[in-house]
């Protein structure tokens, strides 16, 4: 019972598979580009939730040191998708994400 | 956060999905606050919910269409997308009742009051490389947003 009061590792892991599936649903039914660069953003910070949970549980810091890294890397893939997006749309003028099928056959 | 977290991606204006993604991201680190992380708190704070957020809002500003708002939010593969998202959902749950109990149920108890030196510490000694391999990315990252957006190269 005493148990069941704490927030233990297992309920973050919960909340982070959570946040990566809506991500993931996010990522592959939306239509505009802009929001599906949101729901990877989601998912980044789903895998974020997992490191810190994870260091919290070992008593160390180096989850911490990765979710950092991991933030790092989200900023840049957010600027660089943006800058294809931008480029996309001064091509296209569109940000629907069904017309970007050049590389279709 | 998870009401955020699906505010995001059902929300048809993407504006709405920026603010909701704020609040997402703001849940977020209050939680890091609980697993005893402030360093982290704060650098989501104002990494993700000040820098990426406004960049966000500054390119909605840019591409918005008001005639997207009013079609289809849905792209044409959205079935199978559902399929898979609902096949990873099904791996969750069985992850999880096969998984449950092998995590302890107290955590360790942690004195974190010098938590940014000791964050600081790893990220100067043992994680150099790392760290400049991620700074080389930033650079990398600037450059090629420069040049994506640039109208004439």
């Amino acid at each position: 019972m005493e148990s069941m009061l704490h927030i233990t590792t297992l309920h973050y892991l919960v909340l982070g598979a959570a946040l990566f599936l809506l991500g993931v649903i996010g990522v592959l039914t939306r239509r505009n580009v802009v929001i599906v660069l949101m729901s990877i953003e989601l998912i980044l910070n789903a895998v974020n939730l997992n490191l810190v949970a994870f260091s919290r549980m070992w008593g160390g810091l180096h989850g911490q040191v990765f979710a950092i890294f991991v933030i790092t890397d989200a900023a840049a893939e957010a600027a660089v998708g943006l800058g294809i997006l931008i480029a996309f749309f001064r091509n296209k003028e569109t940000v629907n994400i069904d017309e970007v099928n050049l590389l279709k056959w | 956060m998870l009401i955020g977290a699906i505010l995001v991606i059902t929300r048809k204006n993407p504006v709405h999905s920026a603010l909701a993604l704020i609040v997402t991201l703001l849940a977020q680190a209050s939680i890091y606050l609980m697993l005893y992380a402030p360093f982290v708190a704060g650098v989501q704070i104002i990494l993700y919910a000040g820098g990426i957020m406004v960049l966000f809002l500054f390119v909605i500003m840019l591409v918005s269409i008001d005639r997207s708002v009013k079609e289809r939010q849905l792209n044409s593969q959205w079935i199978v997308g559902m399929i898979a998202a609902t096949a990873l959902g099904g791996l969750f749950i069985a992850v999880f009742m096969k998984g449950k109990n092998i995590f302890p149920e107290h955590a360790l108890p942690v004195i974190e009051n010098d938590n940014t030196q000791k964050v600081a510490t790893m990220l100067y000694g043992q994680y150099m490389f790392a760290f400049e391999i991620a700074s080389l990315l930033l650079l990398v990252a600037i450059i090629g947003a420069v040049v994506m957006a640039k109208k004439r190269i």
